[in-house]
């Protein structure tokens, strides 16, 4: 029996783009140099179109069913992307916890892209030889941006933690901060067709090397990590995320934009 | 005046004339340089400056086709920033030196980025009337007389015709909206079209730069010129949207060819520009703090740069 993406794993690689997106683009008017700027809202931008394309193909799934009631729909009855992004309460979010927090400073939002990115990366490698062709689509056109992603946010975490002593110490801190959520990748809760094992080796072998080249101790998986948001059970910062996301949809119901 | 020349003035005057353009390592009066430096660098600032009021609503856009298209813009205001802080280095002042003329308040920027972005609906009516004036202010800079500075003006007119485009589209959406969309669009156009209209700087008789800068080739309209022909094409475009300009004078002028207007309150214009704009201090802070939390991730950069440097000088060696 062939792959069918079920509504739920569609909507968790949705909801991390879009919200990992959200927290990169706060950045956009206020990063530490114009050429940071451009580059952080590029990868933003990467983030939301990739963020659309899931939604869109998970509203496909739904509209497909004979019961969408479960789902916000629009004045038309269907699901879209926008209903999707704009009409869920922080519960039926199914992102990873990592991605809602907040931006720190430059060192935390570079680390948790790379840690994040690095992570989608052999994600979508897997989804691009995958045997539903949108699925296989939509993640070989990401694969592509998220490797630079990878290279890019590789670059500033090198630059950090080998650059000056204050610029180490906030590298240090960001590690400390962020390393508690990274074991929710490795959980697949969602049952992705995805082989976490050999995932989890070759992302832990690629933080490494990028954290020798910065000089911080070697990371090892935690034997306790912070977990729920692929259950939507969230941080508290989802919450005021949405608040801001969402305001426009909720105050005018059913408009067109 | 002609006598009183240098041999290189009157060869500089002659390039002008015969339209050829001025390049960094060409002789210049520096008054001529001090004008473009201030000129520049102001276009770079209001460019930088130009990005809060919208970013602002990034993370507010209504949809995510919105967030994508208005994401994209400001990056682009981000470029337009760069390749003019570029063309104001050719002629010798450093991108940080700019920077902090910005950041004590001694360079300025277009006035109206001091002005708040209250609702969705401006972002539509900043992209049709700010960047719709800007447009008419900078084409001709694509024929400005200083080669970089020309050049970079034809890449940036470009993207902010898009801008504009796209901005008009949205308020069509809106205007055929529900109510509450349709107020919040003839709002935004009464908040915006005034300072719009003050985007093209003071009446020509009490703009004393105008004269040099035109035989320059600086400029090529007067600041009253280029805000008739915004008058003129707005009085039409507001038709589209169903909404009108908060001018009572507003008139069409059949014997003028031109629309007439009312009288443009200038008391705010510069009080404004002084520094008593609804958004300056905002504005000014919003970058400054950008720039100075910024400060330990440039020293980080360049730190590890010159690690790099001299590992792979030994490695050479
Ligand atoms: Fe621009
Ligand atoms: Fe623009």
């Amino acid at each position: 029996m062939s792959y069918q993406p079920t509504v739920s794993q569609l909507i968790h690689l949705a909801d991390n783009a879009l919200i990992l997106g959200h927290r990169l683009s706060e950045w956009c008017g206020h990063g530490p140099a114009l050429e940071q700027d451009i580059a952080l809202s590029n990868i933003a931008l990467d983030y939301v179109g990739a963020a659309r394309n899931w939604y869109q193909l998970a509203a496909n799934q739904i509209n497909s069913l004979q019961d969408k009631a479960a789902f916000p729909l629009n004045a038309q009855g269907e699901a879209t992307e926008d209903t999707l992004a704009y009409l869920r309460d922080a519960f039926d979010f199914k992102n990873f916890l990592l991605l809602e927090l907040p931006n720190g400073d430059w060192a935390v939002t570079t680390l948790r892209l790379l840690l994040s990115a690095s992570y989608q990366q052999l994600l979508l490698q897997q989804l691009s030889t995958n045997e539903h062709a949108d699925v296989a689509a939509i993640a070989a056109k990401s694969l592509k941006e998220v490797t630079y992603h990878v290279r890019w946010s590789e670059d500033w975490v090198k630059r950090l933690g080998d650059g000056t002593d204050e610029s180490h110490q906030r590298l240090q801190a960001a590690y400390h901060e962020l390393w508690p959520y990274i074991g929710e990748f490795w959980e697949n809760k969602l049952a992705l067709p995805i082989d976490i094992a050999s995932m989890q080796a070759q992302w832990l072998a690629k933080i490494n090397q990028v954290f020798e080249a910065s000089h911080l101790p070697q990371g090892v998986l935690p034997t306790w990590h912070q977990t729920g948001g692929t259950e939507g059970i969230h941080t508290e910062h989802l919450g005021y995320i949405l608040a801001e996301m969402q305001f426009l949809q909720r105050a005018y119901p059913n408009a067109e934009w | 005046m002609e006598q009183m020349l240098s041999p290189e003035a009157q060869h500089f005057q002659e390039k002008i004339d015969k339209e050829i353009k001025i390049e960094p390592k060409d002789w210049m009066p520096e008054k001529y340089r001090h004008t473009l430096i201030r000129q520049i660098s102001q276009h770079a600032h209001s460019e930088i400056i130009g990005m809060l009021p919208e970013g602002n609503w990034i993370t507010r856009a209504p949809s995510l086709k919105r967030k994508a298209i208005l994401l994209a813009k400001v990056q682009d205001e981000a470029g337009h920033g760069l390749y003019l802080y570029a063309a104001a280095e050719t002629l010798g002042i450093s991108r940080d030196e700019m920077y902090h003329q910005l950041h004590t308040g001694k360079a300025k920027y277009s006035s109206i980025f001091n002005y708040p972005t209250l609702t969705w609906a401006d972002m539509g009516v900043v992209g049709w009337l700010v960047d719709g004036a800007a447009i008419m202010n900078q084409v001709p800079l694509c024929r400005t007389s200083y080669g970089p500075y020309a050049r970079a003006m034809v890449r940036i007119c470009k993207e902010e015709s898009f801008h504009q485009r796209q901005g008009f589209d949205s308020l069509l959406v809106l205007s055929k909206g529900t109510p509450g969309q349709r107020r919040m669009l003839q709002d935004a156009i009464n908040r915006w079209w005034w300072p719009s209209l003050m985007m093209f700087g003071p009446t020509d008789d009490a703009s004393p730069n105008t004269v040099q800068s035109m035989q320059w080739k600086i400029k090529r309209f007067t600041n009253d010129e280029l805000r008739q022909k915004f008058v003129d094409v707005c009085a039409e475009q507001v038709k589209l949207l169903g909404c009108t300009l908060p001018d009572p004078d507003l008139k069409w002028n059949a014997e003028r060819g031109h629309y007439d207007f009312g009288a443009i309150n200038w008391q705010e214009f510069w009080n404004v520009v002084s520094g008593n704009g609804p958004c300056n201090k905002e504005r000014i802070e919003a970058r400054r703090k950008a720039w100075d939390n910024g400060a330990w991730v440039r020293e980080a950069a360049s730190a590890y740069a010159s690690k790099q440097q001299a590992k792979q000088a030994v490695a050479a060696a």
